[in-house]
């Protein structure tokens, strides 16, 4: 109380109540509204970030800015918002990460869906099976003491239908490899099957990357193009939504796409789904706790505060925390619920099997005078790669190593400030290093991350709270203890040079590897692709959330996205997410309505 | 009494006048006219955050990183600390949206910087320093005066780390200084740098374009348009505006 009499602290205003509360309005916050609406359901989202839009936040005027997207971070969360504490071992002291580097966590209506480079893949039938298969194969032995790989809970042939419907919401680019168990030509031979072809036919491929198909596909491996959320041809989605062709201008990783070509929530999902009656979304506003019962069984809604600091609560039947991989698990922390993981007695849920990816690439510098590639035509999921050395798709034993990646050309573009590479033994600066820049920048093959590695899971990975750093309302800021271990390192050494081989089989000149090596690195990029910490599984004991993404602890309470993931697989991981949100939406539909609050069967 | 307490005892009490803003979204897409930010131009005119001699030391600091050539001019000309001044002056030199709340700890380097200070307050720190390290040495000229190969030499010092200036860290300072030209050389010209969009001219990106669809198939050619800014191209604006 104030000197007035008046409370000065309180309070929240309370909402008047709705079927659904969804935190986050990103690609499974959408689909998750646009799923449960179709029931009748009166539902609500809540999304820390502002509205935005294709034609007024995007604009193809002024879009294409490298410092200010790229370098400056503009569509991303501010850290003075949020952020995290970083360290490799449970012994040192973490600090913040005071501005992003290694991961990049959106902001705002569309989530990371606005600025993903629409790289749409599937992972492979042993993905979901991974440690039931690793030990079938190899014996339990082969795998390393303190790995704590686990089966997913789901099977590929069950997510398969939903991937088909998120691929087909998207309307992605590409070339079928295994459609009902025949293999076509000119696709990933590795792929698990599909049902029928991808919507629309794969993106044209420009030099650089028709040349890398070349050289490998005379090295013995089968290239295909990467499955694409920029679309080859316009596409008129199931909602009637409709979508256009992308136009290669190399700025499609960290902006906004202008012309409608990537699939997003915006251009797939949200003009649809905003028009319906039983459907609304608070802007601004983010989610402090997810409110629980006595019991702590229940959850009784969600808490926000608004931008001018007002607090509210929204009651709610059905608690959908759909925010991004690491707010999820911090949420959960922040609320109370799933018991918190402990990597000393390994117990404990909320936090475990924390992973990223492991990436690297090779950049192949060719004679300038013989080669242009112009680089910087391009999109976000353009290229030419190959499977060969994913997952389990060849023989681990000879290696000592599990998991692996694709690996493929497949450069985003060549924004100057980012990509202008000189050759070994360049001066990073001066008249040699302006030379250099001059002759290099057409000719040059300079992959992001050619190499797209599994990171799997162990013990002393993990996410929980900090006890000294604090975010802007008072509540710690999470903590995440990670780094790479010696299976994920030699995994990246082994992809690393078999990708530099086709660099070099393309004609280039000198190629540079870039390998991935520990101590994991929170300043340099890596890939946005943060996964764990509210894994899904079949045993409570370590697993936050059942198979259909229901917490164990508290049943109407469901948690999507790549928070769920058990351990990373060697693919960009929105495909899944997307097909685990439709997989959890249709379990809701078809069972959980019938009896609101219950578990699951499994 | 806290909030914390307040709410865990389950009070939702609903009071108090305050304007308070929860905006809700149905029924439609919201839509309002100008409702974007696009970039504001660097303006022209003198420094907004160096001094005079700052500026001065930056530009022939910068002409060291990027000296001109026949075909292409160096830092200074193309607005390579113009860019670097309009930046320190704005949001990146303030630390805008970064997280700044302490204990300032001195952690290794793969968990990044922890510093209170932002970049405005580095360049000033380390600018100072280093005239201090110029008039101390026989001459005792500032930076600016002495010649381009005394400059590199004292240049190629703090890079190595065997020229130490006194209470900053001379080696980080001219990493950020390298990295910051060379970013004002090849971010858009709106930002002040990269004037005539000569950085682009000279490695051949084509700049603001948005549709490469007829070059997509067409292999090994070099594309011939010349580049395009936010703001367009010389030719197309009024002289003089």
């Amino acid at each position: 109380m104030d000197a007035q009499g008046k409370l000065r602290y309180v309070v929240s205003r309370r909402l008047p109540n709705k079927d659904v509360v969804i935190v986050g309005l990103g690609w499974t916050g959408a689909i998750m509204a646009q799923e449960l609406t179709e029931e009748g359901l009166e539902v609500v989202a809540i999304e820390r970030g502002p509205w935005r839009d294709s034609p007024t936040d995007f604009p193809p005027t002024y879009m294409q800015d490298e410092l200010r997207y790229r370098i400056r971070h503009e569509l991303f969360l501010a850290p003075a918002q949020s952020t995290f504490t970083f360290r490799n071992k449970a012994e040192q002291t973490a600090l913040p990460i005071r501005s992003w580097g290694a991961f990049m966590p959106g902001n705002g209506v569309g989530g990371a869906g606005v600025h993903w480079n629409g790289e749409i893949w599937r992972f492979l039938p042993s993905d979901f099976v991974l440690k039931t298969h690793l030990t079938q194969r190899y014996g339990a032995k082969f795998l390393p003491a303190d790995m704590r790989i686990q089966d997913w809970g789901v099977t590929y042939d069950e997510l398969e239908p939903h991937y088909d419907r998120f691929e087909y919401l998207c309307g992605a680019s590409g070339t079928a490899g295994n459609i009902k168990g025949t293999i076509h030509e000119g696709g990933n031979p590795y792929e698990g099957p599909r049902s029928r072809p991808y919507p629309t036919p794969a993106q044209e491929q420009p030099f650089g990357y028709q040349l890398f198909a070349k050289a490998a596909r005379e090295l013995g491996y089968k290239p295909f193009p990467q499955p694409s959320a920029n679309l080859s041809t316009a596409y008129q989605n199931p909602l009637g939504l409709r979508l256009g062709a992308c136009t290669y201008c190399g700025f499609c990783e960290w902006f906004g796409c202008a012309n409608y070509a990537k699939a997003s929530p915006q251009t797939t999902l949200l003009p649809a789904l905003v028009r319906k009656p039983n459907f609304s979304a608070r802007t601004d506003c983010e989610v402090l706790r997810i409110n629980t019962d006595a019991s702590g069984k229940r959850a009784t809604g969600v808490t926000f505060v608004d931008s001018s600091g007002q607090e509210w609560e929204q009651p709610a039947e059905l608690v959908i925390l759909a925010a991004f991989s690491l707010f999820n698990v911090q949420l959960l922390l922040h609320s109370g619920i799933g018991r918190p993981y402990d990597p000393i007695s390994q117990t404990g849920v909320i936090g475990r099997n924390y992973t990223h990816q492991t990436v690297s690439t090779a950049t192949g510098f060719f004679d300038h005078r013989k080669y242009n590639f112009n680089p910087f035509i391009a999109s976000g999921a353009i290229g030419m790669c190959i499977d060969e050395f994913n997952g389990d798709n060849f023989d681990h034993g000879p290696h000592g190593f599990v998991g692996g990646g694709y690996v493929g050309h497949v450069q985003t573009g060549a924004r100057p400030i980012e990509t202008t590479p000189t050759p070994p033994g360049t001066p990073t600066w001066g008249a040699a290093w302006k030379q250099a820049v001059r002759e290099n920048y057409l000719s040059t093959i300079k992959p992001g991350t050619g190499v797209h590695g599994s990171f799997y899971a162990y013990r002393d990975t993990y996410l929980d709270l900090d006890p000294t750093y604090k975010d802007r309302f008072g509540r710690p800021l999470m903590r995440m203890t990670i780094d790479l271990h010696d299976n994920e390192i030699k995994q990246n050494r082994f992809l690393t040079d078999k990708f530099a081989e086709i660099i070099q089989a393309m004609g280039a000149r000198e190629v540079v590897k870039q390998y991935r090596t520990a101590p994991y690195d929170i300043t340099a990029y890596q890939t946005t692709h943060v996964n764990g910490g509210a894994i899904m599984g079949t045993d409570p004991n370590t697993s936050a959330l059942n198979r259909y993404l229901q917490s164990w602890d508290v049943p109407n309470l469901f948690v999507t996205g790549a928070s769920a993931f058990p351990q990373n697989a060697g693919y960009n991981p929105t495909g899944t997410v997307g097909a685990l949100a439709y997989w959890s939406a249709a379990a809701i539909r078809s069972q959980y309505l019938k009896r609101p609050g219950r578990p699951l069967d499994a | 009494m806290s909030r914390r307490d307040v709410l865990a005892g389950g009070a939702l009490v609903l009071v108090g006048t305050s304007v308070s803003r929860a905006d809700t979204i149905a029924g439609h897409l919201p839509w309002a006219p100008n409702a974007g930010n696009p970039p504001l131009p660097a303006k022209p005119g003198p420094w907004l955050y160096f001094t005079a001699a700052e500026g001065r030391a930056m530009e022939a600091i910068a002409d060291r990183i990027i000296p001109a050539d026949p075909e292409t001019p160096g830092g200074k000309d193309t607005g390579c600390v113009v860019f670097i001044d309009r930046q320190l002056a704005g949001a990146y030199g303030r630390q805008e949206g970064l997280y700044v709340s302490g204990p300032f700890e001195t952690g290794t380097k793969n968990q990044g910087p922890q510093s209170a200070e932002g970049p405005a307050q580095h360049y000033r720190g380390a600018l100072a320093a280093l005239e201090r390290a110029c008039s101390s040495q026989p001459g005792g000229k500032a930076f600016a005066d002495l010649t381009a190969s005394e400059q590199d030499a004292l240049l190629h010092g703090l890079e190595k780390g065997d020229l130490k200036l006194e209470g900053v860290d001379g080696q980080a300072f001219f990493a950020q200084a390298v990295k910051d030209v060379q970013m004002g050389f090849f971010a858009d010209p709106v930002y002040g740098g990269n004037r005539n969009m000569a950085a682009w001219k000279m490695i051949g990106f084509p700049g603001a374009r948005y549709n490469y669809l007829d070059w997509v198939k067409r292999h090994n050619e070099r594309f011939p348009l010349p580049p395009v800014s936010i703001t367009g191209r010389a030719e197309w604006t009024p002289k003089g505006s």
